[in-house]
């Protein structure tokens, strides 16, 4: 990896493991969430709704000043959590959760998709050969909402490998603990004669964006292809 | 095993309320659509919770509002068999008619794969997906799928409605083997009169969410009172036995004495099926008519005249053969002055017999 700067590699490598962990992290919660919001009907399902679309259209900014009024060390949640010994402020967790919560609705709403185009009659069809509730979750509707779920997982990955206003608002921009690759662009941008260093980031984005999205289109069609049956 | 239903539920503008009893064989919940058939079925399959009501199969309750039990669907060991078919589309054939089979007791006295798949005509599908079946196929496996859950209790909303004649033709035998292989106690939702001929044991005749009569099949669809689809569907069902098959082309069969004619069935000589004559296709003769091209002409009394609300009127004839019905208008029914008591002859078109009205017995 001569062709990057340590400095330019660093930023890379973080940005790729806050956007692995971010990813992995808000899938179990996403796909509750999503069925949820997709098929059950409970009081305060549009605040549940609306709570989580925030980030979408919120600016970034305000959403970091949240997250940093709540996570940071004398936050509620951050000093609560700093007992346990989880810090997200200044760290590259914390970079993570900002990647995260930026990336949340459009995973969820993807997924939400998928599983309202489930047919119901399914998994009543299901229930009737005998599996209860989560079997028939394990069975039927995970299976048959594998693409949607992948299509948000991409998404949220793309979504988070790019974040910044909530990432610098929240966690600050420093090398190796908190630069991505969209603030290391930002930074190389400021100094003189970083152009070049910002430019090769910017092909790295592509590529890895690029890539991300074959390889989810790949599978999708291999998904959709077995269940059309050929 | 006998299943006795009651259930009572009100949907905005309908309200159901009905009690029957279905013992062993294939009992046929039969009526107009709308009439609650559907309903009834998913009450008892546990997917719809009625307002009042209670189903026990010889003691072992599936639902019983009244002391607050309700078996969540996956605990009452149905065997579905959906209008749709209702494949898991991700699963393979052999995957999908197993499916039952990973929630089924393990144990218990499980239906024979390969007699299952041997019995619906499914081996050579196995390896497939639904999504490359054709609609009979798909159907085919469906039934297998239900059989192979070792169910109870077999339920079956319209399984033929989706297909066309050539299909229907092509399921209903795995029906009445059904009827006559399998042990266990069948629900059965049609509309078809057809259908309702050639596979009730019992018949559950429903109309506006309330049971018009239930009995034994030739019962039930004999009796002019009775007609849950309107006069138009009324028809009667002789049960016969196959004498001989002539070579051109037609079948002698002998129901009560009576030699009949009708077009080629495939069951052979000596067995015993059921035919449905419809009432529009059966002409009244006060005298023995001379000079006729029908075959088939049967003496009898008539039983009573029902005049309906339009320009109809259905009559019922019993004869040695059995009760048949004739529809014909009310002007020619006052114009033979036909009156309950009164000797007549019932005659039926041999090529009017419809072989969807034919089966096993």
């Amino acid at each position: 990896m001569d062709w990057l700067s340590p400095e330019e590699w660093q930023a890379v490598a973080l940005s790729l493991r806050v956007a692995f962990w971010a990813t992995l992290a808000s899938l179990p919660l996403g796909v509750l969430t999503a069925y949820a919001l997709a098929r059950w009907r409970f009081p305060g399902r549009q605040l549940l709704n609306g709570l989580v679309h925030l980030p979408l259209i919120l600016p970034p900014v305000a959403t970091g000043y949240l997250l940093l009024l709540a996570f940071g060390t004398r936050g509620p949640l951050g000093s609560l959590l700093e007992d346990i010994g989880i810090v997200f402020a200044f760290r590259w967790t914390g970079a993570a959760l900002a990647a995260a919560v930026m990336a949340f609705p459009l995973m969820v709403r993807a997924i939400r998709l998928s599983i309202e185009a489930v047919d119901p009659k399914l998994e009543q069809a299901s229930a009737t050969l005998g599996a209860s509730g989560p079997w028939v979750f394990a069975t039927v509707t995970l299976p048959l909402v594998l693409p949607g779920i992948l299509a948000g997982v991409i998404l949220a990955f793309a979504k988070a490998m790019g974040e910044f206003g909530a990432t610098i608002t929240f966690v600050s921009n420093i090398p190796g603990q908190t630069q991505t690759l969209p603030t290391a662009i930002y930074t190389f941008l400021q100094v003189p004669g970083g152009e070049t260093s910002a430019l090769r980031l910017v092909v790295i984005a592509i590529v890895v964006s690029m890539a991300a999205l074959l390889l989810s289109e790949l599978v999708a069609r291999r998904v959709a292809r077995r269940v059309a049956g050929a | 095993m006998t299943l006795s239903v009651a259930i009572r539920h009100a949907f905005p503008g309908f309200e159901l309320d009905i009690s029957f009893e279905a013992p062993p064989g294939v009992t046929v919940l039969f009526g107009r659509s709308g009439s609650g058939k559907t309903t009834t079925v998913n009450a008892v399959a546990g997917l719809l919770k009625p307002e009042a009501g209670r189903a026990v199969a010889d003691g072992w309750v599936l639902f019983d509002t009244e002391r607050g039990a309700w078996l969540p669907p996956h605990r009452r060991r149905l065997g579905y068999i959906f209008q749709e078919g209702r494949l898991f589309p991700h699963l393979t054939v052999r995957q999908n008619l197993l499916y039952g089979r990973w929630f089924a007791a393990k144990g218990g006295p499980g239906e024979d794969m390969g007699r299952i798949v041997e019995m619906l005509g499914i081996g050579h599908l196995l390896g497939r997906r639904p999504g490359a079946l054709s609609s009979g196929e798909k159907q085919r496996v469906a039934i297998g799928r239900a059989l192979l859950a070792s169910p109870r209790l077999i339920l079956a909303d319209e399984p033929l409605a989706s297909l066309d004649e050539a299909r229907k033709a092509e399921i209903l035998p795995y029906f009445e083997r059904l009827r006559d292989e399998v042990s266990v106690p069948v629900l059965y939702v049609s509309h078809s009169a057809a259908e309702v001929a050639r596979l009730a044991t019992t018949v559950i005749a429903l109309q506006d969410g309330r049971v018009l009569r239930q009995g034994p099949a030739v019962e039930v669809l004999g009796d002019p009172t009775v007609t849950p689809l309107g006069a138009r569907g009324a028809g009667a069902v002789l049960e016969a036995a196959v004498l001989r098959h002539h070579a051109d082309g037609l079948s002698e069969i002998e129901a009560g004495g009576v030699r009949l004619f009708l077009p080629r069935v495939p069951h052979a000589p000596g067995s015993r099926i059921r035919v449905r004559i419809a009432a529009h296709e059966v002409l009244l003769s006060r005298r023995e008519p001379e000079g006729l091209s029908a075959l088939n002409i049967l003496p009898g009394t008539i039983e009573s005249v029902r005049a309906g609300e339009g320009p109809g009127a259905i009559v019922s004839v019993r004869t040695a053969a059995g009760t048949i019905l004739s529809r014909s208008t009310r002007r020619s029914t006052e114009a033979l002055g036909l009156a309950e008591g009164m000797s007549c002859h019932a005659v039926i078109k041999t090529v009017a017999i419809a072989p969807e009205g034919v089966g096993g017995a």
